[in-house]
């Protein structure tokens, strides 16, 4: 275990907050580690799956593709962590950001509305038409904490698509916009749908700016209002905090991130549904950053990449595994078990539910946990401990 | 406290009165603090002392009367709050009726400008509502019916207070802790962090400086980096009170700062009130169960009893007051 932590610890040396003369409590994280993280890691990704048993799973375009979704859904668990990790304001329906994103690059370059606008000013329209939206559903919500926020959202998360599915006039209905214009660039030209490598290059600069700018905000004065007002918000009020606003910006930062996805996911996929965007995909993002660890930039990245290469790549290669291991089938009186048939893909919520709960039982503070949540966590345990102690002397 | 002139009332309380459906916690109360005094709230029991305490950092609104800071008129808590969200939704809600009025005319071309216009206002009324400039804030003030004073206000206008039952970001590290406390007078944007603006680098190491110092001014020289939930009992009391000087208040409101602490730990927290009030001349408003800190420090002290005043004064004329006995003490002992 300290072994693991150690080598995670060299892992992420560059990381590591900047020891200043007035002590490094403060994280000055350095936007050149982030630059070379990103650009090492995607450089080595697409050679890392040639190896043997990644190989085996699927080709290489292939792959490259997966990663480049993958990308839109670090994007996302980046934005919840904003409103999850940072301000603790629990966002159950963080999917309805991710839809108004993809439904605005639908309006600005599609055969559907007849406008055809680059894509790359469209990324920074859709993250502000989903930062006012973040608005709007932060407004009437101010008042509301813990489970009662979570309601509240939940339920603006189900208005979203049904509103998008019904209105048909203005959103061709359950039948979604089709058609989007690729994005192009100047030299090389218009992305190819085929060809994942432009895709996967452009998402991992969105990932990299994402992380960078967050965590500018986030060893900011708005940083640390956000922590403050998780922590206790009576007491971030007693020390000047606006809350109000201080909420509203954790909305709005945490929605134009998803906007920013949406946007790339309609241009990436061309056509998109109401039924893209429904509670799944806002559970998926929160079981991504709890797993991830929640609070931490790096770990909340890793963890979106790991659950979404797990369900659309190693379910896909159970099946087919578990396929080739020719089990017989059980028949348990009336049941009939046979797991080679099973379809593990099915089965992915009731995975992440799993993982959940063992998370929640084995490691509580996600697998690449913030120093400070770990702390959290692990004092926690340790005063309980001593408490029981005390109780049992 | 200078001899020539006489000292200022830096807060007074004119007729205050709370009243929580029929309970009257604090009945038509009037007392002040001095510029760079100690006064000492006291009284039994439910007295109402941690009530007016809250009256004061607008916490809650007083049912009568009003508190004056530094001679203006302070407003607790915002009255009618719920009207604020509905007043940023109320010129795009009158754009899309119109809206809808007019599509019925069958009228597209103006049904979609307004449509456009009632979204515009919406994005403007949002935006201005959340950068809240002075001007917005007036505008409300001309309306009459919104007022707006959020503990965050009072914090503002200059009176910092520390928690009865510590309330410290018990997650965060004492620097930060500190640091959180100088959010009102930090002046960079979210923007300026996003783009590392030198008057943000400047104002943030500037901060850091500011919050280590506070530290050590309290006493908790080194212990920046440690989390606040770690730090011992004595400590936390300390960091909290490190925390509201970084507001930099006029006017700092302690909360039974000694409670539960051994004789030594609040002698020296009784120096670092005297520091605070001779180095920093900055008037304490103290609420205090230990009749030692109270009359040891105290310039003066205003006696609650069930909501009402019974007594002020200097430490010795209120030890020597027979009503200030009988409250404590019941009838019999006069």
């Amino acid at each position: 275990m300290s072994a693991l932590r150690q080598l995670r610890n060299s892992l992420f040396a560059g990381l590591k907050p900047v020891s200043g003369p007035t002590g490094n409590y403060l994280h000055a994280h350095q936007s050149l580690s982030v630059v070379f993280g990103m650009a090492l890691t995607a450089t080595l990704l697409p050679f890392i799956i040639l190896l043997p048993p990644f190989s085996g799973f699927a080709t290489q375009p292939d792959w490259v593709q997966g990663f480049a979704s993958a990308g839109i859904f670090v994007l996302l668990a980046l934005g919840l962590n904003v409103v999850v990790g940072l301000a603790g304001l629990l966002d159950l329906g963080y999917a309805a950001f991710f839809a108004i994103g993809a439904y605005s690059y639908a309006y600005g370059a599609s055969p559907f509305s007849g406008v055809h606008l680059p894509f790359w000013p469209l990324l920074l329209v859709g993250a502000l038409v989903a930062a006012v939206f973040g608005l709007l559903l932060g407004a009437p919500t101010l008042r509301l904490r813990g489970d009662y926020l979570a309601i509240v959202t939940l339920g603006f998360g189900e208005i979203v698509p049904v509103v998008f599915r019904n209105a048909n006039t203005y959103t061709n209905g359950i039948n979604g916009i089709g058609g989007m214009y690729r994005p192009a660039l100047p030299v090389y030209g218009t992305f190819l749908g085929l060809d994942p490598v432009p895709y996967y290059i452009t998402v991992v600069a969105l990932v990299t700016v994402a992380m960078i700018l967050l965590y500018r905000i986030q060893d900011s004065r708005l940083g640390r209002a956000w922590m403050a007002i998780r922590e206790d918000e009576l007491a971030a009020a007693s020390m000047g905090i606006n809350t109000v606003t201080t909420k509203l910006l954790a909305f709005a930062i945490g929605a134009s991130t998803a906007g920013l996805a949406g946007v790339f996911y309609a241009s990436k996929v061309t056509i998109i549904s109401p039924d893209s965007f429904l509670f799944a995909v806002s559970f998926t993002i929160l079981a991504m950053v709890v797993l991830g660890g929640m609070g931490n930039v790096w770990g909340v990245a890793a963890g979106a990449f790991v659950v979404y290469e797990i369900q659309s790549e190693f379910l896909k290669q159970l099946n087919g595994f578990v396929a080739t291991l020719g089990l017989p089938a059980v028949n348990i009186g009336f049941l009939t078990i046979d797991i080679s048939k099973v379809d593990f893909l099915q089965y992915q919520f009731l995975l992440y539910g799993l993982a959940l709960v063992g998370m929640m039982l084995l490691r509580p503070e996600g697998l690449f946990p913030s120093r400070r949540r770990q702390a959290e966590l692990h004092d926690a345990d340790d005063a309980d401990a001593a408490n029981q102690e005390l109780v049992e002397a | 406290m200078t001899a020539g002139t006489p000292p200022q009332a830096v807060l007074r309380t004119v007729h205050l009165t709370k009243a929580f459906g029929g309970l009257v916690a604090i009945k038509d109360v009037d007392f002040e603090v001095l510029e760079g005094s100690i006064t000492s709230l006291i009284g039994p029991n439910g007295a109402g002392k941690t009530t007016l305490f809250n009256v004061v950092a607008g916490l809650s609104e007083p049912t009568e009367g009003h508190v004056e800071f530094l001679g203006e008129r302070v407003v607790a808590r915002p009255e009618r709050g719920w009207l604020e969200p509905v007043l940023w939704l109320l010129p795009p809600v009158a754009a899309w009726a119109l809206a809808y009025v007019a599509s019925g005319a069958g009228a597209t071309a103006a049904l979609e400008i307004l449509i456009l216009v009632g979204l515009g206002l919406l994005i403007t009324t949002l935006i201005t509502a959340i950068i809240r400039p002075a001007w917005y804030g007036r505008l409300l003030d001309k309306l009459g019916i919104f007022k707006s004073a959020r503990p965050n206000d009072m914090v503002q206008a200059g009176i910092g207070r520390t928690f009865q039952n510590i309330r410290l970001f018990a997650n965060m590290t004492a620097g930060e802790n500190v640091l959180v406390g100088m959010h009102g007078h930090l002046k960079a944007s979210p923007l300026d962090a996003v783009l590392r603006t030198r008057k943000q680098t400047r104002e943030e190491s500037a901060s850091r400086a500011e919050a280590l110092r506070l530290l050590r001014y309290v006493g908790l020289a080194g212990r920046d980096n440690e989390l606040a939930r770690n730090l011992p009992y004595g400590d936390q009391r300390r960091l909290e009170i490190a925390r509201a000087l970084a507001t930099r208040p006029k006017l700092l409101l302690l909360d039974e700062p000694t409670a539960g602490m051994n004789p030594s730990e609040t002698a020296t927290m009784m120096q670092l009130f005297s520091r605070i009030r001779t180095e920093l001349n900055m008037p304490i408003l103290l609420i205090e169960h230990d009749m030692r800190v109270v009359m040891g420090i105290s310039d003066r002290i205003t006696v609650l009893d069930h909501g009402e005043k019974i007594s002020e004064g200097s430490p010795a004329e209120v030890r020597a007051d027979s009503r200030v006995i009988e409250a404590y003490l019941g009838k019999g002992a006069v």
